[in-house]
């Protein structure tokens, strides 16, 4: 059994779900996979006993659905991914298929439409590029990575709703790049009850990545 | 959609608290089953995050009746539970706030929880 299991987990370190059916046309709505991407799915990996542990599992910002689609293989359980683009809804929804996960998929705005402590399990990989502020949240590809300022405009609109959303043994993971000030979004959540830590970093390119998890403070 | 997703979703409509948009009503014209692995143990553990009054109305639009009081240790009850929370899939229909009555559409399975502009 433990031989059987590791087996199977050999298999998912370093997959990626297979993004044969999206084509160029997808790829001018929908951000393409990237370093960033692999390294939130290499940091969940890294995690897999506690999201198996998960019941409640929720993706922001899906985008082309690799990350929700590895989630649900990764812990055997579904996953819930919610996008603001239609255009990534629809490819989020025929990733998962693509690959047998299963993936619930629901356009709305970020947490908004979450009710309170219903989270095991809360991922966001923001658009994080710090730009102006002009560039983000419009209808073109440039949504998927303009950050506005500091690359914190979007993460700033969800972080207030990462402590409400969670279940009391929730995490939360983000992943973020140096301009956006990992150690402010740490103070920021720690003053609302949660916990925490860079989990890894990478240097991609012009690109100082991590991924930071949250969990709930434990009662002092 | 799932209902362990319903579960989770609240109205976010303009000034209706999330006590007031809890749960949201459940229209449903297309539905399919799909048969996943019943556990014992994992639907206990789910039940731990869900509301089983809401589980329970969702479940009625679908044709799946469960009895008023949730009861852990009765494994015929999680094994309906476990049904109506993993296998069932809404296709088309609507999510309705209980306060302001906005609706909000389920197509092709996605429900669309958006707000247009006029309504933030």
């Amino acid at each position: 059994m433990a031989a059987q299991a590791s087996a199977e987990d050999a298999k998912l370190d370093g997959w990626v779900p297979s993004l044969d059916h999206a084509t160029f046309v997808d790829w001018n709505r929908v951000y393409e996979p990237s370093e960033d991407t692999f390294l939130l799915l290499d940091a969940l990996f890294a995690d897999r006993a506690a999201l198996r542990a998960s019941r409640a599992i929720v993706e922001i910002g899906p985008g082309s659905g690799v990350v929700a689609t590895y989630l649900a293989k990764l812990t055997r359980n579904s996953v819930l991914a919610v996008d603001i683009n239609e255009a990534a809804c629809a490819l989020t929804m025929r990733t998962a298929e693509a690959n047998g996960a299963r993936v619930d998929v629901m356009r709305g705005d970020l947490c908004g439409a979450l009710r309170s402590y219903s989270v095991d399990a809360l991922v966001f990989n923001p658009p994080y590029v710090p730009t102006d502020d002009e560039e983000v949240g419009g209808a073109g590809i440039e949504a998927s990575w303009a950050g506005g300022r500091n690359g914190r405009r979007v993460l700033d609109r969800l972080l207030p709703h990462v402590a409400r959303v969670l279940a009391p043994a929730g995490r939360f993971y983000v992943v973020c790049v140096a301009e956006n000030d990992p150690a402010s979004i740490v103070s920021y959540l720690r003053a609302r009850g949660l916990t925490g830590e860079t989990v890894l970093r990478r240097r991609a390119r012009n690109e100082a990545l991590s991924v930071l998890r949250f969990v709930r403070a434990a009662p002092s | 959609m799932r209902l362990l997703t319903h579960n989770m979703l609240v109205s976010n409509a303009k000034g209706v608290s999330e006590a007031e948009g809890y749960p949201l009503a459940l229209e449903v014209t297309e539905h399919r089953r799909e048969e996943t692995e019943f556990d014992v143990e994992t639907t206990r553990k789910t039940m731990e995050t869900v509301k089983y009054d809401a589980l329970r109305g969702a479940a009625r639009a679908v044709a799946i009746d469960l009895p008023e009081v949730y009861d852990g240790d009765d494994a015929d009850l999680l094994r309906k539970v476990h049904e109506a929370l993993c296998d069932v899939h809404v296709i088309e229909g609507c999510l309705v706030c209980p306060k302001s009555g906005r609706r909000f559409p389920i197509n092709n399975g996605i429900p669309n929880l958006l707000l247009h502009e006029d309504e933030l």
